[in-house]
């Protein structure tokens, strides 16, 4: 599953899709199967030992075997129609080895015996070595301890796969029926819930089985002007999330007013929707269409933190950096020069970034990566300096790390692992600030509320963002909607335009399941934390055309 | 038991057939409708002139779908004895009676006949890793000697994928694909150049010659000057034409249009259906026989794909209508294509530079997302290697260029069209063939840093 055939089933783009089609989800399966337990863990480290010295038979230096079972659920419906309810299970093994210094790698769908783990690491062997002769340099890992048999288990409350689907029916149902009576001509809602099953074991002697929850519930809604033939739309304020079906509980704690409301650890999709409608309407009837020019832009977490992903969370991957990723996703302005200077400004002096593969609730956290290592967290940017990277245990050595940041992960049994971009979060301002008081301040500025359009060059200086809800704002006041809008600008100097950040009271996480990277592209779940933060003077674009 | 080594992954079409029969035998339910596919996949990748991680999988899957009325359920197994092949069906019919009627379900079709497509190529089929450690070799061998930068991939395809239902419609579809890529770069980082090649038969692929063009556009992009944003002469290669003509093939959808949310939309519930909306020398067509870009003769339900013409002479002449769409809307059924093909001109690349005063070669468009529905706008970026033309010839590279333009504008001004090439999307990997485009008044926003 990738981000357009997401969009494709959230309905946002034409092309239709059945979902039992998409390969990468496995195969379709009782939703009791999704409670069912995963094979027993004695039977994965005997199956996973049968591959550690197969491997290690046939020459390899290092191993490790990742025993998967990835479980999905997608409940998706339109106005007053249940589309399809999927459950899907996918189940396999997949073997890294080194050999003759070089990587390779194997993957074999359901693979339940000893015989087939151990062609599996034969063929991970053979692969490596035919390649070996391309190799100039042999890899080099950092050293990692081996924990012995460990576990780990997110934190969740309620485990999503437990909650009856006439459940989830109902809510999706009533959230389309609030579209409809608040004036949406269309809506679709869909529940997406995940439940990754990972045992990793390694040469090092690491026995890691954990089990990873996430949530995502979802909704875009079309307004239509019969008249015009204009129409305006409003996607959902959620953030997907590691959580269990405990994010959908309405707290009025995790409630943030305002102009509109926002959610920090809890999600009102009911409330939410039924604004969404009346705003969409509101664009189409009284929105302004924007002047282009410099603004200050006040931007709410619900939007900032893709602007965190693209233009902080890529170009400090390390393995950007150094080329690696030059084919596909791309290098990095933020070079290693830059790094050893030890001042880099890549923001202001308010701008703190860390990484982050243990927060809470976040889509990012695991007990252990892909290839066994103990998670942390670690900056990258301190004081608007650019301090670190994100790198794993083959690249480790070449920033003068001792060991790995925890950061490796695949998407599947069947892809590789290879680094990952961890949680990045923008730290909260230190001084106490609300949003309310940040307006006051802005003469000229526009609000933005809720991610949109998102575009960024393959060294990630240059951007153009989008989002959901435009607000002017004129002498400390908003005076209206505004629409059409889309802001550009280059990371450093826009990092270096951040005058203002509200504190710890408005921090909340946004995110992505479908942060793509490598090849083949592989998609990685990664949460992205902030409160409301200022920036000054920023270049907005008018994108209304006609055709 | 079966297990991915015992057996073939890849069946052939009496295999698949014998399979399918045994497991419609045991249906009891109104309408069956099985679906099963094998593959396996290769790819090795490179980076920094050396060879990275590489790998393998192995995949199959058989799906069972059931219905009683409207009631629907689905069930998949990979395991293919009498008795799981039972349970399977037994499993489908349980979740169709359980499931809530789906309002949109049409029911099964009957047998249909299908044109003949050959994408299945031995060659592909036959590859192994040490015939892409070959190609790659070749591809390598060539940059470290320049000292130039390689990041590469190569990714190949073998499967088939197979229905049948219990209306007697039975589909088969054998194909290979093989997809190489390759950035190169100058070793101060100035440069950059790309190219991508998509083939079903791997004996067209030549990885030095498609090397040898990434290296010449790496070295000639190496020195960039910065021009103007602003509204500029566009010639677009296939592969950057591709990724902002997708979105409108994405976009040909009946239902989007009627229900007033496309760019093909009208006030008052109408649609452009019929109505010239581009340059009248654009004309975009669908055709799973195409020699060059050949593409299963079935649509994912089973329907039949026909050479189609999507625009003609600049009209659109048919949108996609699923079953229960053109149902309610009293039209023919239209499956969303497996291919599409863009008619050209005669003209080669250099031909429609040497025919230029002033304009801006892009080679290849980056990070495409839709700004806006209504008009499909679209932002991206230029990359690896973008040069500026002036009487005819090319006078130098320019730095990066965001852009924000739509693809209906964009073929509203069309200048030139030259000779189609077969192309991989570097944004979908989808395979078209596409012929470079001379456009006016191409609207570039920003510049970029980037290389």
């Amino acid at each position: 599953m990738n981000r357009r055939h997401f969009n494709q089933l959230m309905g946002m783009s034409a092309a239709g899709i059945l979902l039992p089609n998409v390969p990468s989800l496995g195969r379709s399966v009782d939703p009791a199967a999704l409670l069912e337990t995963g094979m027993d863990v004695a039977v994965k480290k005997r199956l996973a030992d049968a591959a550690l010295n197969a491997a290690k038979a046939k020459g390899a230096t290092y191993t490790d075997v990742r025993i998967g079972r990835y479980l999905n659920q997608f409940v998706v419906t339109r106005e007053d129609k249940v589309q399809n309810i999927v459950n899907t299970e996918s189940y396999g093994v997949g073997v890294r080895v080194i050999a003759n210094g070089c990587w390779g790698f194997a993957a074999v769908v359901d693979a339940k015996n000893e015989t087939d783990m151990a062609r599996a690491a034969e063929q991970a062997v053979a692969i490596a070595k035919a390649n070996s002769r391309l190799l100039k340099e042999p890899v080099k890992l950092a050293p990692q301890q081996g924990y012995g048999e460990v576990s780990w288990k997110a934190p969740i409350k309620q485990n999503a796969f437990e909650v009856p689907i006439k459940e989830k029916v109902d809510l999706l149902l009533g959230v389309n029926a609030a579209a409809m009576q608040n004036g949406a001509n269309y809506v679709n809602s869909v529940l997406f819930m995940v439940n990754e099953q990972k045992y990793i074991a390694t040469t090092d002697g690491t026995y890691a089985d954990q089990d990873i929850h996430r949530i995502w519930p979802i909704f875009n809604v079309t307004c239509i002007d019969p008249k015009t033939g204009k129409f305006e739309t409003r996607n959902a304020l959620s953030a997907p999330s590691g959580m269990g079906y405990d994010y959908l509980q309405v707290n009025p704690a995790d409630k943030v007013t305002g102009i509109t409301t926002r959610y920090n650890k809890g999600y009102d999709m009911l409330e939410d929707v039924t604004a969404a409608a009346q705003q969409a309407k509101q664009k189409l009837a009284s929105a302004k269409s924007v002047e282009a020019g410099k603004y200050d832009l006040v931007l709410d977490p619900s939007h900032l933190w893709l602007t965190i992903h693209e233009s902080v969370g890529h170009p400090l991957e390390l393995d950007r950096v150094l080329g690696y990723e030059a084919n596909f996703a791309g290098t990095s302005f933020a070079t290693l020069d830059k790094w050893q200077s030890k001042n880099f400004q890549y923001g202001s002096k308010l701008v703190n970034f860390v990484a982050d593969k243990q927060q809470v609730g976040s889509l990012g956290a695991v007990g252990y990566d892909d290839e066994g290592v103990q998670t942390k967290q670690w900056d990258l940017v301190k004081d608007g300096v650019l301090v670190n990277y994100q790198a794993i245990r083959d690249q480790a050595a070449i920033i003068g790390e001792k060991a790995s940041h925890g950061c490796c992960y695949a998407d599947s049994w069947g892809t590789v692992q290879f680094q990952r971009m961890p949680n990045v979060s923008l730290q909260a301002g230190k001084t106490p600030l609300t949003v309310q008081e940040m307006i006051k301040d802005v003469k000229k500025g526009i609000y933005i509320v809720g991610d949109g359009s998102f575009s960024i060059d393959q060294q990630r200086y240059n951007f153009q963002f989008g989002g959901q809800l435009y607000y002017e704002i004129k002498n400390g006041e908003i005076t209206g909607m505004l629409k059409d809008v889309a802001y550009q600008s280059n990371t450093q100097e826009f990092w270096n335009s951040c005058a203002a950040i509200c504190d710890e009271r408005d921090y909340r996480l946004g995110g992505s399941f479908f942060d793509g990277k490598g090849q083949p592209s592989q998609s990685s779940a990664v949460s992205h934390g902030s409160a409301t933060t200022r920036f000054n003077g920023v270049n907005v674009i008018n994108t209304a055309r006609k055709i | 038991m079966f297990t991915p080594f015992e057996m073939a992954i890849i069946l052939s079409e009496a295999e698949a057939k014998a399979l399918l029969q045994k497991v419609l035998k045991y249906s009891k339910a109104d309408e069956c409708e099985v679906n099963l596919s094998g593959e396996e996949r290769g790819n090795i990748r490179y980076a920094r002139n050396e060879v990275s991680t590489s790998g393998n999988k192995i995949n199959q899957n058989l799906v069972v779908q059931s219905a009683f009325g409207k009631k629907v359920g689905t069930a998949t197994i990979d395991e293919f004895d009498d008795a799981s092949l039972e349970k399977v069906v037994r499993r489908a019919e349980e979740l169709a009676k359980l499931a809530p009627e789906n309002p949109e379900y049409v029911g099964i079709l009957g047998p249909q006949t299908y044109l003949k497509s050959n994408g299945f190529f031995q060659n592909t089929a036959s590859i192994t890793p040490d015939v892409r450690a070959e190609a790659v070799s070749k591809s390598l061998e060539l940059t470290r000697a320049a000292n130039l930068t390689a990041a590469g991939f190569m990714d190949d395809y073998r499967g088939y994928q197979a229905m049948m239902n219990s209306k007697g419609l039975f589909a088969y579809y054998p194909s290979t694909n093989v997809n190489f890529s390759l950035t190169v770069r100058t070793a101060d980082g100035k440069g950059s150049g790309y190219v991508a090649r998509g083939y079903s038969d791997i004996s067209k692929l030549d990885t030095a010659a498609a090397t040898r063009i990434a290296m010449q556009k790496a070295s000639a992009s190496a020195s960039a000057k910065a021009l103007e944003p602003g509204k500029y002469t566009v010639i677009l290669e296939p592969t950057a034409g591709a990724v902002l003509l997708e979105q409108l093939f994405f976009g040909m959808d009946a239902r989007q249009a009627d229900e007033g949310r496309s760019f093909l939309s009208k006030p008052g519930g109408k649609t452009k259906l019929n109505e010239k909306i581009v340059d009248p020398r654009v004309t975009i067509y669908s055709d799973p026989t195409n020699a060059e870009l050949p593409a299963s003769p079935w649509a994912g339900d089973g329907q039949a794909q026909q050479k189609m013409l999507w625009i003609d002479k600049g009209v659109v002449q048919n949108l996609a209508y699923s079953r229960y769409w053109a149902q309610k809307q009293g039209k023919k059924p239209v499956p969303f294509p497996n291919n599409m093909i863009m008619v050209g001109g005669t003209a080669s690349l250099e031909d429609i530079i040497k025919g230029t005063q002033r304009g801006i070669l892009v080679t290849k468009l980056w990070y495409i997302r839709e700004v806006d529905p209504q008009s499909l706008l679209l932002t991206g970026l230029t990359r690896d290697g973008t040069f500026y033309i002036e009487n005819g010839k090319i006078k130098h590279a320019v730095k990066n260029f965001r852009f924000n333009e739509s693809p209906v504008i964009m073929l509203n001004n069309l200048e030139v069209l030259g000779k189609p090439e077969r192309v991989v999307s570097t944004e979908s990997e989808g395979n078209y063939l596409i012929p470079p485009m001379k456009i006016r008044e191409f609207t570039f926003s920003s510049l970029s840093d980037a290389v």
